[in-house]
């Protein structure tokens, strides 16, 4: 005797979204996607990095900057990690950081909290005291010059480099690098006092 | 057992114990960090980078088991962990030993059992250099274990070896790994290693936060069709029979996972066996219409919950795990309770308000019960159908016999028709579904409880897959039985091919096997041959008499696929019974 058909059977009105949450029909939630800092203090010890990036990646996490380097403690070393995703993808990041063995605290720091990119732009030579105009209005300074090309320092916030490199481009762009955002909590908090 | 062959050994092995010498090389260190730890058996193969640890070995009481295949080692070493509780340990040279593991290693990640692999590397001064058998091990397995360490000195290897066996043993259990250079292992050192402990920066949750158990349990008293989900890590976390207690208590219907398998008797009142892609159709029916899930050890993998949109779509979620990562990673919780399964269960019983008040939805349960029953045809001129033949095994052996498997249909037909009571019994490949994991797995099986009944259901496929363990069953006069379910296929994915390719049998049929009662008598074991009913019980009891290794090749009938089934991506409470019901999804 079998039971009833697929189509015939006892079921509730109830459905979940894809992150697995249930959801009423009427206001459904969806998670926007958005930006997240994340500052995780680790060993200072090799691989550490490889194992990190090889997490984000694995779990397909978008890594929009990474940067690292040591503390004072010269047995750590502090990583800051933006990420672009949906509430529950930056939740399961930090968790996922939370696990690996090196790494001793995870931190989401607030929407003010401190953050530099720096930016080094090499750029033509032609017109110098120009370039020098352009340097001034971004607070940035010339810190290598040659008869075919200047080479100017910027550090700020994201938008800030973007505008300044947007405004060098009148002088032929040659090279560009720029390091991701460091970044450290405003106020008396540190990761190593309040996890 | 183990083998110290040629060389007598001085000492007699009996005589008293005394003081252990004290360590004077790395690989020394590495054999007493494992003697401290309390490691019983090691599972591997020699080589030439390994060689230092395997001589440190020759001294010590640790048993070694050399396998016909590092892939056997890795799965010996995580059967045995899921048997013992305690962390199974496997061996292997660099290069290709290190990478042959790699399957093992993978398995145990994905089903949390606690695995230690230590590899050989070659001396620290070529790493790096494409020496001759290197690879970068570390690199290689990273993803895959809870940490892979590489050794770089003699003096701190010991603790390396002891950190990686507490790790693998500590909260979600699962492997870890250490690659032992030879000048390390070869270099001199007194240090003797430290106690087994984490690293200070791995910490884990015992007991969930009170007053989240006192919520969690008031919505679960409040439920009208509530039930226990219960995973593998209820398992792991020896909670078995806490879960036992609580759910008599609160007299809450229990549905397993697969890896759950064991964690609830399947003979009980409240038992719906097990949910997912081929679970019961009551499970399935009980899981889309609960109102209320108190699921414990489980990671919701696909597998289990079909499509997320359809899984328990009316259900308060509450979710008891020991790894924060999971909560919230597939299922959303309502109620998170992170801490280790059997104190969080203990927290739930005493907070309870009252029992739940469902005496309308457990009639509904049993009702769904007799609807939807594990059936098969059994018309005796069909050829042999495998749910038999493991419903008459499942009848005539005792309740702690351990099943073994390796991984398609007759997985599935093995955890369907079996009727499992206790925990540690049922010994299986989940998330990683590795074909070949049945033969090596029984062989660890066995070892850990010498006492215990094993039996293995294999698929033709998968057992040839690492077919040349039998050699080391028939060494170590293992009894085991072996039970190929042979329907010359790799059975499940024709079962695909014709349910969801149009027929198209591309690379799936096996007709050219070799007999396998002949093969198991090659390697020195017992075969047998099963082709119709009529023997069915005489072989399985021949099989089970012979002392020693034995195969009984079963000639299944090759039409039989597994139901019920939800399509992959499905929704559970839509299972198929038939290839019809597949047709109208
Ligand atoms: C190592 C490996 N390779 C391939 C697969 C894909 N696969 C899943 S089930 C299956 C069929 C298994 O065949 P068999 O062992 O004969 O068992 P049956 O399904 O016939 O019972 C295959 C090929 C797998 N799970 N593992």
């Amino acid at each position: 005797m079998p039971g009833p058909a697929p189509d015939e059977r006892m079921r509730p009105k109830g459905r979940r979204n894809t992150q697995g949450i249930r959801v009423d029909p009427e206001a459904e939630v969806t998670h926007e996607p958005r930006q997240a800092v994340l500052s995780a203090l680790v060993k200072h010890r090799p691989g550490v990095l490889s194992e990190v990036s090889a997490l984000f990646s694995r779990r397909q996490f978008n890594i929009e900057s990474l940067t690292v380097g040591p503390t004072v403690d010269e047995d750590t070393a502090r990583m800051t990690i933006l990420i672009e995703e949906p509430e529950p993808g930056i939740d399961q990041a930090k968790k996922q950081l939370r696990k690996l063995v090196p790494v001793i605290s995870v931190r989401e720091l607030e929407g003010e909290a401190v953050r530099r990119e720096l930016a080094l732009v090499k750029v033509s030579g032609e017109k110098p005291d120009d370039v020098n105009a352009v340097a001034d209005m971004y607070d940035g300074q010339a810190v290598d010059a040659s008869t075919d090309s200047v080479t100017v320092e910027i550090t700020g916030s994201k938008q800030k480099i973007d505008a300044a490199i947007e405004a060098f481009k009148q002088f032929d762009v040659q090279e560009i690098v720029r390091t991701g955002a460091a970044a450290l909590e405003r106020g008396p908090k540190t990761l190593e006092k309040d996890v | 057992m183990s083998e110290r062959a040629s060389v007598p050994k001085e000492e007699d092995e009996t005589e008293p114990e005394t003081e252990p010498e004290p360590v004077t090389t790395g690989a020394q260190s590495v054999i007493r960090a494992l003697e401290n730890a309390g490691t019983d058996y090691v599972f591997g193969v020699q080589g030439g980078a390994i060689m230092p640890v395997y001589d440190a070995l020759y001294d010590s009481d640790i048993n070694h088991v050399t396998m016909a295949h590092e892939q056997g080692a890795s799965h010996a070493a995580d059967a045995y962990g899921i048997v013992t509780g305690d962390p199974g340990v496997c061996f292997a040279t660099s290069g290709p030993g290190a990478t042959n593991l790699v399957t093992g290693i993978a398995d145990a990640n994905m089903d949390s059992d606690p695995v230690i692999a230590l590899t050989g590397q070659v001396p620290t001064e070529f790493v790096g250099n494409d020496a001759f058998q290197e690879t970068d091990t570390v690199g290689i397995t990273q993803p895959i274990t809870k940490e892979s360490y590489f050794a770089a000195d003699s003096d701190t290897v010991g603790d390396n070896v002891s950190e990686a066996f507490a790790l693998a043993d500590a909260g979600r259990q699962g492997p870890t790994l250490v690659d032992l250079p030879k000048d390390v292992t070869q270099g001199e050192t007194e240090v003797e290693p430290g106690a087994p402990e984490t690293p200070e920066t791995y910490e884990v949750p015992e007991e969930a936060d009170d007053e989240n158990v006192q919520e969690a349990a008031e919505a679960l008293a409040e439920a009208d069709r509530p039930v226990i989900l219960s995973g593998g890590g209820v398992i792991k976390a020896n909670a078995s029979s806490a879960l036992r207690e609580f759910a008599k208590e609160y007299e809450i219907p229990v549905i397993t996972t697969m890896p759950g398998i064991g964690s609830f008797p399947e003979d009980h009142e409240l038992s719906l066996e097990w949910a997912g892609m081929h679970g019961t159709g009551y499970a399935n029916m009980a899981i889309t219409n609960t109102d209320c899930m108190l699921a414990i050890g489980t990671r919701f993998d696909d597998r289990l919950t079909g499509g997320v949109d359809s899984f328990a779509p009316d259900a308060e979620v509450i979710h008891v795990d020991i790894d924060p990562a999971e909560i919230s990673k597939n299922v959303y919780a309502d109620y998170p309770l992170i801490g280790d399964a059997r104190n969080v269960l203990r927290q739930l019983f005493d907070a309870m308000p009252r029992a739940p008040d469902a005496d309308e939805w457990r009639d509904q349960c049993q009702a769904w019960k007799s609807e939807y029953p594990m059936d098969y045809d059994t018309p005796d001129d069909e050829p042999l159908k495998p749910q038999y033949v493991v419903e008459r095994f499942s009848d005539v052996t005792p309740d702690d016999t351990i099943v073994c498997t390796g991984v398609g249909q007759h997985q599935m037909w093995a955890s369907q028709f079996w009727e499992y009571t206790e925990p540690r019994t049922w010994v299986s490949s989940h998330g990683l579904g590795t074909m070949g994991y049945g033969v090596p797995a029984a062989i660890g099986a066995k070892l850990a409880a010498p006492d215990q009944e094993v039996v293995c259901f294999d698929g033709d496929g998968s057992f040839l897959m690492t077919v040349q363990g039998l050699s080391v069953a028939v060494r170590e006069q293992l009894d085991i039985t072996y039970v190929v379910l042979n329907n010359e296929a790799v059975g499940m994915v024709r079962q695909w091919q014709d349910g969801f390719y149009e027929g198209r049998r591309m690379a799936s049929e096996y007709p050219w096997i070799p007999q396998f009662d002949k093969l198991a008598e090659a390697f020195g074991a017992r075969g047998f041959t099963l082709e119709s009913y009529e023997n069915v019980e005489e072989t399985i009891q021949e099989a089970r008499d012979y002392d020693g290794p034995s195969v009984i090749d079963a000639h299944i009938d090759p039409g039989e696929n597994v139901f019920p089934m939800v399509p992959s991506g499905g929704d559970n409470g839509l299972f198929a019974l038939n290839e019809d019901h597949l047709e109208m999804l």
